[in-house]
C-alpha cells in the first residue's frame, strides 16, 4: 500500500506524521520526496547503505551541422534555447529534457548529454528501508529526482511518501499512483486555505484521502467544521503542545516516547487501511 | 538606430516597465525620426524563461539597444553575445526615457542583474 503525506501549506507536520507512521508500520518503506529540503532522515537516523546520481538529458548543438534555422528555438516550450548571431545558445537549467529540439532539427545537429542534478540515498534502520532524494542547490527542477526516487517503491511493502509542500508539479508527481493520501493541516486560516487546494488536487486525481489535524487547539474549529461540511474523514488530531515541539526539535520520534503515541500511529495506520477497504 | 524600451503601455506617454522579460510590451523607437512601433512581448505570460524569450524577440526585431530597469542573467547572456547595448532607466514616461537616452544621461548596464528582478521589486526584496 502506498500512502502519500501532503499538506498544501508547509510546516504543518508532514514529516512528523510520515516518520512516525513509517516507524509504527510493519514491513515499511519511507521515501522523502521533499527533495529540496529532505529532513526525514534526521528523525529516522538510518545507516546510509547506497547512493546514486540523478541525471537529466540536455541538448548539445553540433556547430558544424547546425544550419542556424532557429526551428529548435521556436519549438522549445520552455525557452531553453536562443539563436544569437547564427549560433544556438542553450540554457540547461531551464530545459525540461523533453527532446522536442532533437525531433524538429532538420540537420540532426542536436544530441543529448547527461547532467547531474542531485542524488538518491538509501538508508536502513532495522526493518525500515528509507530513501531520500536531494536536489543540488541552484537546480530549479525537482521532478526528475522524484520520478527516479519513486522507482524504489516496493509494492509489497507499506510505503510512506513524505511529499513536498505546495500543490504544483513536484506534489502531483509524488502522489501519482498512491492508494491513499493523508492531508496534514493546522487550524489556521493559512493552513485551511492551502488544505482546500490540496483537497481539490486529490479529488481531481481521484485518490482516496483523509485529514490529520496537527497543532489542534480547543476552540479552533475551522478544520473540524470543514471536514464535517465536506464529509471528509478526520483521522486524528495531535495537540498543540510544547512537549511534542520539544521532542521534534531534538530530532526524536514520538512513537519512541511512550505508549500513547505508538498506539496513536498504529491506530492511524489501521484506520487508513479500514477506510481504503 | 532602432532602440527598444520595455513599457507598460502602447504609446510614448506610457511608463517604462522595469521588468525586461515580463514587460507588457516593447516600444521600438527610430532614434533619428522618433517614429515608434509596438512590439508585443510574447514572454509576458511564459511559465519560465521569460527573459530568454523576450531577448530573442528583440534580436529577431533587429534591435540595437534596449532601455529597461533590470536584465537577469539569462537575458543578459543573449544580449551581450548579440552585442546589443543595454541601458538602465528609472520609471518615467517612455518619451522622457528616450530624451534622457538621447542626451547620454542613461547608465549603461554591463553585467547581469539579479534573476526575477520584477518579483524582487514587487516584494520589496533587496
Amino acid at each position: 500500500m502506498i500512502i502519500s503525506v501532503l499538506s498544501g501549506k508547509g510546516g504543518t507536520g508532514k514529516t512528523l506524521i510520515s516518520v512516525n507512521l513509517a516507524s509504527a508500520l510493519d514491513n515499511a518503506e519511507y521515501l522523502d520526496c521533499d527533495v529540496e529540503e529532505p529532513n526525514g532522515f534526521i528523525f529516522l537516523k538510518p545507516e546510509i547503505v547506497g547512493r546514486e546520481a540523478v541525471k537529466i538529458k540536455n541538448p548539445v548543438i553540433d556547430v558544424d551541422k547546425c544550419l542556424a534555422c532557429g526551428q529548435c528555438v521556436k519549438a522549445c516550450q520552455y525557452n531553453a534555447l536562443a539563436l544569437v548571431k547564427g549560433k544556438v545558445i542553450t540554457f540547461p537549467k531551464i530545459c525540461h529534457s523533453c527532446g522536442t529540439c532533437l525531433l524538429v532539427c532538420p540537420a540532426e545537429a542536436i544530441g543529448e548529454q547527461d547532467r547531474e542534478i542531485g542524488i538518491i540515498e538509501k538508508g536502513l534502520n532495522g526493518s525500515l528501508t528509507c530513501y531520500q532524494g536531494k536536489l543540488n542547490v541552484g537546480e530549479p527542477i525537482a521532478v526528475p529526482i522524484i520520478k527516479q526516487l519513486k522507482k524504489k517503491i516496493n509494492p509489497e511493502r507499506n510505503v510512506i511518501l513524505d511529499c513536498p509542500p505546495g500543490s504544483s508539479c513536484s506534489v502531483v508527481n509524488s502522489i501519482e499512483g498512491s492508494h491513499y493520501c493523508l492531508l496534514v493541516t493546522e487550524p489556521t486560516p493559512f493552513g485551511f486555505h492551502d488544505l482546500q487546494i490540496a483537497v481539490s488536487l486529490v479529488r481531481q486525481m481521484d485518490i482516496p484521502f483523509g485529514i490529520v489535524l496537527n497543532k489542534s487547539q480547543a476552540g479552533r474549529n475551522i478544520i473540524v467544521d470543514y471536514c464535517q461540511k465536506e464529509k471528509i474523514n478526520l483521522l486524528g488530531a495531535i495537540p498543540f503542545s510544547q512537549e511534542i515541539a520539544k521532542i521534534y526539535s531534538e530530532g526524536n520520534l514520538l512513537v519512541t516516547q511512550g505508549h500513547y503515541w505508538k498506539c496513536f500511529f498504529a491506530d492511524l495506520a489501521y484506520r487508513i487501511q479500514e477506510v481504503r477497504g | 538606430m532602432k532602440i527598444a524600451v520595455s513599457a507598460s503601455g502602447k504609446n510614448l506617454d506610457s511608463m517604462l516597465d522595469p521588468r525586461m522579460g515580463r514587460c507588457e510590451c516593447f516600444l521600438l523607437i527610430d532614434s533619428d525620426t522618433m517614429d515608434f512601433q509596438v512590439l508585443e512581448n510574447g514572454a509576458v505570460n511564459a511559465s519560465g524563461g521569460a527573459g530568454i524569450q523576450a531577448a530573442q524577440t528583440l534580436l529577431d526585431a533587429q534591435v540595437e539597444a534596449v532601455i529597461t530597469g533590470n536584465v537577469g542573467p539569462n537575458a543578459w547572456e543573449i544580449l551581450e553575445a548579440a552585442g546589443v547595448k543595454v541601458y538602465r532607466s528609472n520609471i518615467t514616461t517612455v518619451e522622457k526615457v528616450f530624451q534622457a537616452w538621447k542626451a547620454g544621461e542613461l547608465e549603461v548596464i554591463n553585467q547581469a542583474g539579479p534573476a526575477h528582478g520584477g518579483l524582487r521589486a514587487r516584494q520589496g526584496w533587496k
